[in-house]
């Protein structure tokens, strides 16, 4: 099954969006099942960054529709999408700088208990257990009490991935998930990102540059150039069709 | 009546040239190097005086006098260029706020050289030789100098738009307003470009200082007046645009040629009023380019650990000291220990703003002055009691803070800093022209406290015991969820909304509870000083907590308090010292900013050696 049809976790039909003259993303359309890994690949400029803004709430969108189960995300803030069920890692890590690994958590944790407005009681205990748990799995406990402002690159992706998990998505947007980690670590990450996912059944929409990365990990894939989709199938499939060999040989010299 | 509108008009097209000069200064230096130039209208006050010096020198013919006028313009350039290179090259990497703060100290520096350089006397300028007489049209009397500013303005305008778009300098100049990291790759020497461009604006605004001299008088002020109105003028016509900035002066100059005769009590308002409405519509201005996604920029960040339980042995001895302090000061001295507990919660409600929420308010006094009004206002025209007076003057100024701060945190960064401004002072201007309520500029008088609380030991403890609590109410916030949800929002707010956090309801709620807490400072300081004056709304107020925090630094909870102490006791020495009293604060401020560009508490805790390590440079 490769998501389509009626029980789609995630369908998107004609996502569009301008910025001033330049189409970022024009009339995309795909879908995505639950317990499904896809990624979405492209040369850099391609739109895929844009297409996650507008499906959790960043950006609004010019056109188009994208339905969680049914439900329309386009025109909801990102925290309203949040509560939906969509979580999401940014291409550049966000984090609190300021709050340790593990107040980044408790923060998430204590947002979906829809607790932040507690205005005395303390919040350097709560869900502490919830929140060392989450690390121990990301493999990030022994940093919990590091403040976030002096993680490595690498470290922090996982504490991207271990705060998106709080909310306990059912579809999870990954920008470039493993960009910027040494190259055993990627693999690392991304296996772990696999197990989660098979475990509790999530979707996965993730763009990465390592096409090693894409071809190990990804169910199907899809390529956007210049905003449009060219290709969509099986990554051997994809691998093989002319139109992407073509992007990725011309923009091999183009990447930074 | 269509003659006397279309006069009017002609009126306020001149009056729209000087204000367009100064503006398109201070946006230009913004477009591009990100500093917001407090100092402006300090650069456009030295033009006129300047101006007004080298003509008595040169003689005021047509030789003397425009001579004197280039000449104004270029030194108040070469005056700017310097500055850029002494100081705010500096600061190109510092937060924001420092920056303001360097600037508002060379501001405050300038207005006392001025002072004693000149004297306080008004200076009333020449006349322009050739254009001293006026001309008759439709039967109005119309300057013939004012004609000549109206024709120079869109002739500066033609001038810099050649220059923006004819010419090498102009492309970079545009490239670095559109993108500031552009200009780095295209290996453009930036330290030149930046010094240029500081040069050109301030040469524009001491051309703007020196044309207004035949106008109005030269004097002492004139810095505050046009600085408040060129902000208003580059917000509402954009941050960099220099078109839009022409566009806004006419409208704001309109505003003023019509509002006199429509409104007379109700410019300012109109003026702010306008700047609110366009700010809430277009958050970017008229011809300002949106930002896409917030990038974020530096800023100084309270890295909190948690609170520890117990009360450490240094807080126990301070706590000793001020329950002792009646025994071991005179009357005086408690008034003064008095007054630094008052503001040390002024400066921590706005550190619980600017330092936990990331909002850098620049008009924190409103909150301050609502609640002195509020409090005295119970205590003269309802006739309440103390008790129910300060509990009014904390809740006004909280409602206060949920009506504005629901337009304020619908923007970011410099422009909500200066709908902050434009509130306060709507607020200022409302209690200074609103006599009936508020007494106007006589204030209200008479609101003392009861006789059990009267006297500078009682009031003294009655401050100690409110101003503690409160604190101790902030700190509490500050480590709750709370507390955290504004962190995370101001760390990064795009994290904080992917992980449901609705960072405008919590920001909203932060305005209204730093505004409480303001205005149970503001409430005590009026019964404190018995009077309240609209000056408790005032743009001095909202600066006096801004350089509060960055004495005592926004890294930790304590360093507002110190701050407040530090300032309070500076200005208070300085001023029983010397007349010259803004000189020597502005020096301070300016020295402080450059030997510790990340904050005095972020260089103490540095030196205390920091366990969680502290982000950012120079920490
Ligand atoms: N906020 C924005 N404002 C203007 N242009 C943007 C913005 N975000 C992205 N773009 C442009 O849209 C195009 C797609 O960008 P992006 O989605 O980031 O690509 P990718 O992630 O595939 O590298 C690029 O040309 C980029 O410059
Ligand atoms: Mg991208």
């Amino acid at each position: 099954m490769s998501g389509g049809g009626e029980g789609a976790l995630l369908s998107v039909g004609g996502l569009a969006k301008r910025f001033g003259g330049l189409a970022a993303l024009d009339g995309v359309s795909f879908e995505l099942g639950a317990g499904e890994m896809v990624a979405l690949i492209g040369p850099n400029g391609a739109g895929k960054t844009t297409c996650f803004n507008l499906l959790n709430g960043q950006l609004r969108a010019d056109a188009g529709s994208a339905r969680l189960k049914g439900r329309e995300l386009l025109g909801l803030a990102p925290h309203a999408i949040w509560r939906l069920g969509v979580g999401r890692t940014f291409q550049i890590p966000a984090t609190f700088a300021s709050m340790s690994v593990r107040e980044n958590l408790q923060v998430a944790l204590l947002s979906r208990a829809r607790r932040l407005g507690a205005l005395v009681a303390p919040a350097g205990e709560a869900f502490r257990d919830q929140a060392d748990a989450l690390l121990a799995r990301v493999g990030l406990l022994a940093e919990a009490g590091r403040n976030c402002g002096v993680l490595s690159h690498g470290d922090l992706k996982r504490v991207e991935l271990a705060v998106a998990l709080v909310g306990e998505p059912e579809l999870l947007l990954m920008d470039e998930p493993t960009a910027g980690a040494a190259p055993g670590e990627r693999f690392r990450l991304m296996e772990l990102v696999e197990v989660i996912v098979a475990e509790r059944a999530i979707g996965v929409l993730f763009t990465e540059h390592d096409m090693d990365v894409v071809f190990g990990h990804a169910r199907r894939v899809l390529v956007l150039d210049r905003g449009r989709l060219i290709a969509e199938g099986a990554p051997e499939a994809v691998r093989a069709d002319p139109r992407v060999r073509a992007i990725y040989l011309g923009a091999a010299a183009g990447r930074g | 009546m269509l003659d006397f509108l279309v006069v009017q008009f002609l009126t306020g097209l001149a009056g729209a040239c000087s204000l367009f000069l100064v503006a398109a200064g201070l946006s230009l230096i913004f477009g591009v190097t990100r500093v917001v130039n407090f100092a402006h209208g300090a650069l456009y006050m030295l033009g006129a005086y300047f101006a007004y010096a080298l003509i008595a020198r040169l003689g005021a013919g047509p030789l003397g006098f425009w001579a004197g006028l280039a000449l104004a313009a270029l030194a108040v350039g070469a005056l700017g260029a310097g500055l850029e290179a002494t100081l705010l090259r500096r600061l190109y990497g510092s937060p924001e706020l420092f920056q303001l703060l360097a600037t508002f100290g060379v501001a405050l520096i300038a207005e006392d050289a001025v002072l004693w350089l000149f004297g306080p006397e008004e200076l009333v300028g020449p006349r322009a030789p050739g254009l001293g007489g006026s001309v008759r049209l439709l039967g109005h009397q119309l300057p013939e100098y004012d004609l000549f500013l109206l024709a120079l303005g869109p002739a500066v305008l033609g001038l810099l738009w050649l220059m923006l778009h004819r010419t090498r300098f102009g492309v970079l100049v545009r490239a670095a307003t559109e993108d500031r990291d552009m200009v780095g790759a295209l290996g453009v020497d930036q330290a030149w470009l930046f010094t240029a461009v500081f040069a050109i604006g301030a040469a524009l605004a001491g051309l703007g200082g020196a044309l207004a001299i035949p106008r109005s008088a030269a004097h002492a002020a004139m810095d505050v007046e046009v600085i408040v109105e060129a902000f208003v003028v580059v917000v509402v016509g954009g941050m960099g645009s220099v078109l839009g900035a022409f566009l806004a002066a006419v409208l704001i100059a309109e505003l003023h040629a019509f509002g006199i005769v429509l409104f007379p009590d109700l410019t300012l308002v109109l003026v702010f009023l306008v700047m609110a409405v366009v700010l809430v519509l277009r958050p970017q201005g008229l011809l300002g380019r949106a930002e896409g996604i917030a990038r974020e920029g530096p800023a100084e960040r309270a890295s909190l650990a948690p609170p520890r339980r117990g009360i450490g042995p240094g807080w126990a001895a301070l706590a000793l000291l001020l329950l002792g302090a009646p025994l071991l000061l005179g009357e005086y001295h408690l008034g003064v220990l008095t007054e630094i507990l008052i503001f040390a919660l002024f400066a921590a409600s706005l550190h619980f703003l600017v330092g936990i929420g990331g909002l850098v308010s620049f008009g924190h006094a409103a909150y301050f002055g609502l609640g002195a009004y509020a409090a005295a206002l119970a205590a003269k025209a309802l006739g309440w009691g103390l008790g129910p007076a300060l509990l009014l003057a904390p809740a006004a100024a909280l409602v206060g803070g949920l009506v504005l701060g629901w337009f304020c945190v619908r923007l970011s960064g410099i422009y909500l800093a200066m709908l902050t401004l434009a509130f306060a002072q709507i607020l200022f201007a409302v209690a200074f022209q609103w006599s009936a309520l508020t007494g106007g500029d006589n204030g209200i008088l008479g609101v003392w406290p009861p006789a059990w609380a009267a006297g500078g030991a009682r009031f003294y403890y009655l401050a100690l015991a409110l101003v503690a609590a409160a604190l101790f109410l902030l700190r509490r916030i500050v480590f709750a969820p709370f507390g955290y949800a504004l962190r995370a929002a101001r760390d990064s707010a795009l994290r904080a909304e992917a992980i449901g956090i609705d960072v405008i309801r919590w920001r909203w709620l932060a305005f209204a509870l730093a505004g409480g807490f303001a205005g149970l400072a503001g409430g005590l300081y009026a019964f404190f000083k018995g009077s309240v004056f609209p000056a408790a709304l005032g743009v001095p107020i909202s600066l006096d907590g801004l350089v509060m925090l960055l004495l005592g630094g926004v890294g930790t909870l304590s360093g507002p308090l110190l701050g407040a102490l530090a300032y309070k006791l500076l200005q208070i020495g300085i001023a029983t010292a010397t007349d010259f009293w803004r000189l020597y604060l502005g020096l301070v401020i300016v020295g402080l900013v450059l030997a510790f560009p990340h904050g005095l508490g972020g260089f103490l805790a540095g030196l205390g050696g920091h366990r969680r390590g502290a982000p950012g440079r120079g920490g």
